[in-house]
């Protein structure tokens, strides 16, 4: 971490995005985390996707429950609204904050105490309801604020910095949210920046429930030997399926892909997946296959990164809802009350 | 043998087996009575069950007026063997009962001081139909039938009633009619009809409506601009949120494309319900839900983030006999202090009372202009007597000039002006900072919301002067709220007295009753119905006032009382106790009792005169 603010000032060279914006300007307040925690690169991940978007920082609403990876949405995108909410429960949070205003992007930023411990019950809830957001799970499988604590998603078998070996299985929040019903599913490691950018860009374009497990070695209490979640660990079993280019509109294809080695899935709102297939015969559109083909890879041991499902037409819990396009918050008395009319024949029908 | 003779002030009783279908005959029997101008108080008694335990269903007659619970029994309609021993017992010397006489009961099982009247419901209905499940659910409706020869029903009455019922649906209407009219004249040709107890046409019901507190208070919603309703179902509370969805779904769609002006979430469970709501608020649209006492406690750590981050939140809490899973079915007001301090730490809410269903709509629209204005959690506290029941009360009103009060928010256009934006920066005294709603300005405006501690600009802090300086502006937040929450309504008694009452919720039927009661037996009480808490001025005043104030509540703690205590810093020797918590709703009988009794106890009347 550093205990000095950046300068204000930018410098004027400082590359721009198309809303004039450079990085700089989607930051947020001086993280107060450890230094080379996996967290901090998750956010500068966040940081950086949103400005290759161009998304008007303001239209960003970032969610979080309690613990390290909850306190993130204060160290970027500090000109959008933040709420820090209770420990396991940002998920209701943002199905409310969704249902009032369903123009604004949502992002909820949360841990494995806060997805799969305290809040399993709401995470899965919100996965099923299929609420249009990106959800990121900032996953190092211990309890970082409370010094050391196995958490839901540590694996048997881990060791703890004090020596204590985990005996309890781990909750593998990918497959259950592919269960449940997320319509974008993928996993990445906070060590490798240049694969998690463009899946955040695609979970954000994505107009469904986009979830990312993204491995975050906490290297106060997790990152040493014994530990399957260590910067080590996690680079020595790291199997990614593909690697991902978010295409928006229609930029050409500048690179050269050999015949049946790709695979593009054209979003919702028209920006293009393109994936670079790693492992062969991996359809990411594919659920059961990707399912069986997560628990296979598992079994050897490997941690299986990359885009690993996405639904290219999902459905929200707006359109299941069958609610208006005019966000419910700007409704006014007029659409609202029904009148003193209408109000006359109730009570007459209560005679 | 003595036989009960009175006209339009009657208790009649039904028991019946849960699941029977009797609940459409016993209401088609209640509405009847009060289409003769004749006012009524129904209640519903039934246990936590579908189908097979016992249910009963009350209705007190009264040409007076009175609608609170008048205890004892006149007229029982036995249908259900299981309860035929306490069912027999309840009933007044002199009252009747009528039941099932198809198949023949020793002598024993009946009661030599009440009035015996068979009907063979069974067996008319078996000669009648072939289907079983027509069999049993149209010998509810002959028992309507007898009763309105019995009572003397206007047939036309119950006519036109059953019209209403089936309007379109005819091959449903004509069996129904017919099943009234066996019913009827069965009793005409075998029985002595009337009765003593008669019911006479009056004038006496006016404009009122007759609706259940639930359905009212998810009026008030819908009228008070709710847009979110998240809930998880819990009785008595789960009506309140159907009803929600019932009246929206004819209001509250748009006319062009048919899609929802508002979005309704059956959470996995009550913290969901209320994150929820918070998480609607906080992005600015007006959310409630509808819970009862489990589900408070449950809430309880939202309650407290919405409270110290300031989100608006409306609560409906439908009290039910606690604790734990207590007395699911019964009525209490046992959640006052559960709510009044809901969540750790040192925290206040708003609570209203409303009365009967007229209020739970007023109350109901208006929770969402103080949620707003405060930025705080505001408790409307029902009850399932109140919630549940059908009340005869004052049609609902509505000033269509009337705009929602979404209290201080600072607009885009007010940033880009200069604006100064202070998240929990009082600007003007009263407690309340302006609050911006996410997305509102692209460089001005936002701030990060959480339930630790933080500086009047919304930034992080543990530094304790900034600390308490937060603390002490919720409190003084919460002493502006005391002139915008609803007023106390105080009855001055007929003559001067250094006694008062204070009661509040679904007391106040039974306690008009009662005072009338205890003015005709000499004991003289000004009475003040609390409205809302924090309590307004006039509520200490009150007590001020007054020597000696009974506090009527229907919990075993004295939950009001103790608020007032605290709240007041008033004597609590002064404030006494009239507790009534077996679940049912409290009655006059019990408040008259209550209050005589003490009342002599505590007069202390000196043996001797003091020597001056």
């Amino acid at each position: 971490m550093s205990y000095l603010p950046k300068p204000r000032l930018h410098h004027p060279t400082l590359p721009k995005n198309a809303l004039g914006y450079t990085r700089r300007d989607y930051e947020g307040a001086i993280s107060t985390l450890c230094a080379g925690c996996g967290h901090d690169s998750i956010s500068a991940a966040i940081i950086q996707a949103c400005w290759e978007l161009s998304i008007e920082p303001h239209r960003v609403a970032k969610l979080s429950g309690i613990g390290c990876s909850s306190k993130t949405p204060d160290y970027f995108l500090g000109a959008s609204h933040g709420f820090n909410s209770v420990h396991g429960r940002m998920p209701s949070v943002l199905t409310g904050a969704n249902l009032a205003n369903r123009d604004l992007i949502y992002l909820g930023i949360s841990g494995d105490g806060d997805s799969a411990s305290i809040g399993l019950g709401q995470f899965a809830h919100i996965m099923r309801r299929g609420v249009n957001m990106t959800y990121i799970v900032e996953n190092n499988g211990v309890y970082g604020l409370t010094k050391g604590q196995f958490s839901a998603t540590s694996d048997k078998g881990s060791k703890a910095k004090k020596g204590a070996v985990n005996t309890d299985e781990a909750i593998d929040l990918v497959a259950l949210a592919m269960q449940l019903g997320a319509t974008f599913v993928a996993r990445g490691f906070s060590g490798d920046k240049a694969q998690l950018v463009p899946l955040i860009k695609a979970a954000l374009l994505h107009r469904g429930a986009a979830f990312i497990d993204c491995i975050s070695p906490c290297v106060a209490f997790n990152n040493h030997e014994g530990s399957t979640k260590s910067y080590d660990f996690v680079r020595e079993h790291n199997e990614a399926v593909n690697r991902l280019d978010v295409i928006l509109g229609r930029q050409p294809i500048t690179a050269e892909y050999e015949p049946g080695s790709v695979i593009e899935v054209t979003q919702h709102d028209g920006s293009v997946l393109r994936l670079r297939k790693i492992a062969p015969d991996y359809d990411p559109t594919d659920r059961v296959a990707a399912m069986n083909y997560l628990q296979e890879r598992k079994a050897a041991g490997e941690i299986v990164t990359g885009l690993l499902y996405v639904d290219p037409d999902p459905t929200d819990l707006h359109a299941k809802l069958g609610t208006v396009e005019v966000p419910l918050n700007r409704l006014g008395d007029a659409e609202l009350c029904p009148g003193s009319a209408a109000l006359a024949r109730i009570n007459a029908a209560l005679r | 043998m003595r036989a009960l003779t009175a006209t339009n002030d009657f208790v009649v009783k039904f028991a019946n087996v849960n699941g029977s279908g009797s609940a459409s005959a016993n209401t088609l029997f209640a509405k009847s009575i009060l289409r003769m101008g004749i006012p009524i108080a129904s209640r519903n008694i039934f246990p936590s069950n579908i189908q097979g335990l016992p249910t009963w269903f009350e209705v007190r007659v009264s040409g007076e007026g009175h609608l609170g619970r008048r205890g004892g029994v006149d007229l029982m309609v036995a249908m259900n063997p299981q309860t035929w021993d306490r069912d027999v017992a309840e009933i007044e010397p002199g009252g009747y009962l009528l039941y099932d006489s198809t198949k023949p009961l020793p002598k024993s099982k009946f009661r030599d001081d009440v009035n015996v009247i068979g009907v063979p419901l069974t067996e008319m209905c078996n000669a009648a139909y072939t289907d079983a499940r027509q069999r049993q659910l149209m010998k509810n409706i002959m028992y309507v039938g007898a009763l309105s020869a019995l009572l003397q029903i206007e047939p036309a009455v119950v006519e036109a009633l059953l019209g209403e019922q089936f309007k379109g649906k005819e091959r449903l209407a004509q069996p129904n009619r017919d099943a009234f009219h066996m019913g009827r004249d069965w009793a005409l040709k075998n029985l002595e009809c009337p009765i003593g107890l008669r019911l006479s046409r009056l004038d006496a019901v006016g404009e009122r409506i007759f609706v259940d507190g639930n359905t009212a208070a998810a009026l008030g919603a819908l009228y008070g601009g709710a847009t979110v309703c998240a809930w998880y179902p819990i009785t008595p509370s789960t009506s309140l949120a159907e009803a929600f969805e019932r009246y929206c779904r004819r209001l509250r769609h748009d006319p062009e494309t048919g899609r929802k002006r508002y979005a309704i979430v059956q959470a996995e469970d009550e913290l969901a319900a209320i994150g929820v709501v918070v998480g609607a608020a906080w992005n600015g649209a007006r959310a409630f839900t509808a819970t009862s006492g489990p589900g408070i406690s449950l809430m309880q750590e939202f309650v407290g983030l919405a409270y110290f981050a300031e989100i608006p939140a409306v609560i409906f809490d439908v009290q039910r006999a606690g604790p734990s899973t207590g007395m699911p079915t019964r009525t209490q007001q046992a959640d006052v202090l559960a709510c009044a301090y809901a969540s750790h730490g040192d925290t206040k809410h708003i609570l209203l009372f409303p009365e009967d269903p007229h209020e739970c709509f007023a109350m109901g629209a208006d929770a969402f202009d103080l949620a707003d204005r405060f930025q705080t959690p505001v408790f409307v506290m029902l009850d399932l007597d109140i919630g549940m029941n059908d009340w005869l009360c004052e049609p609902f009103r509505w000033d269509d000039a009337r705009r929602m009060d979404r209290g201080k928010v600072m607009t885009a256009e007010e940033l880009e002006a200069g604006r100064t934006f202070g998240r929990y920066l009082d600007v003007d005294g009263d407690g309340i900072p302006y609050r911006t709603y996410p997305g509102t300005h692209p460089s001005k405006g936002s701030f990060f919301t959480r339930g630790t501690s933080r500086d009047r600009f919304a930034r992080y802090t543990e530094h304790g002067p900034a600390y308490v300086d937060n603390m002490q502006r919720l409190l003084r937040k919460f002493e502006t709220a005391k002139a915008y929450v609803p007023r106390p309504v105080e009855r001055r008694a007929a003559q001067p007295t250094r006694d008062g009452v204070i009661y509040y919720g679904s007391t106040s039927a039974p306690m008009r009753e009662a005072l009338a009661a205890l003015e005709r037996d000499g004991v003289h009480l000004d009475a003040l119905r609390v409205r809302a808490f924090p309590f307004h001025d006039e509520v200490m005043d009150f007590i001020a006032r007054h020597d000696r104030v009974f506090v009527v509540e229907q919990n075993r703690d004295a939950q009001l009382r103790t608020l007032l205590t605290i709240e007041g810093c008033v004597d609590p020797a002064r404030l006494v106790p009239i507790l009534h918590y077996d679940g049912t709703p409290i009655t006059a009988r019990f408040i008259r009792a209550a209050i005589a009794d003490k009342a002599s106890a505590l007069n202390v009347v000196p043996l001797r005169k003091a020597v001056p």
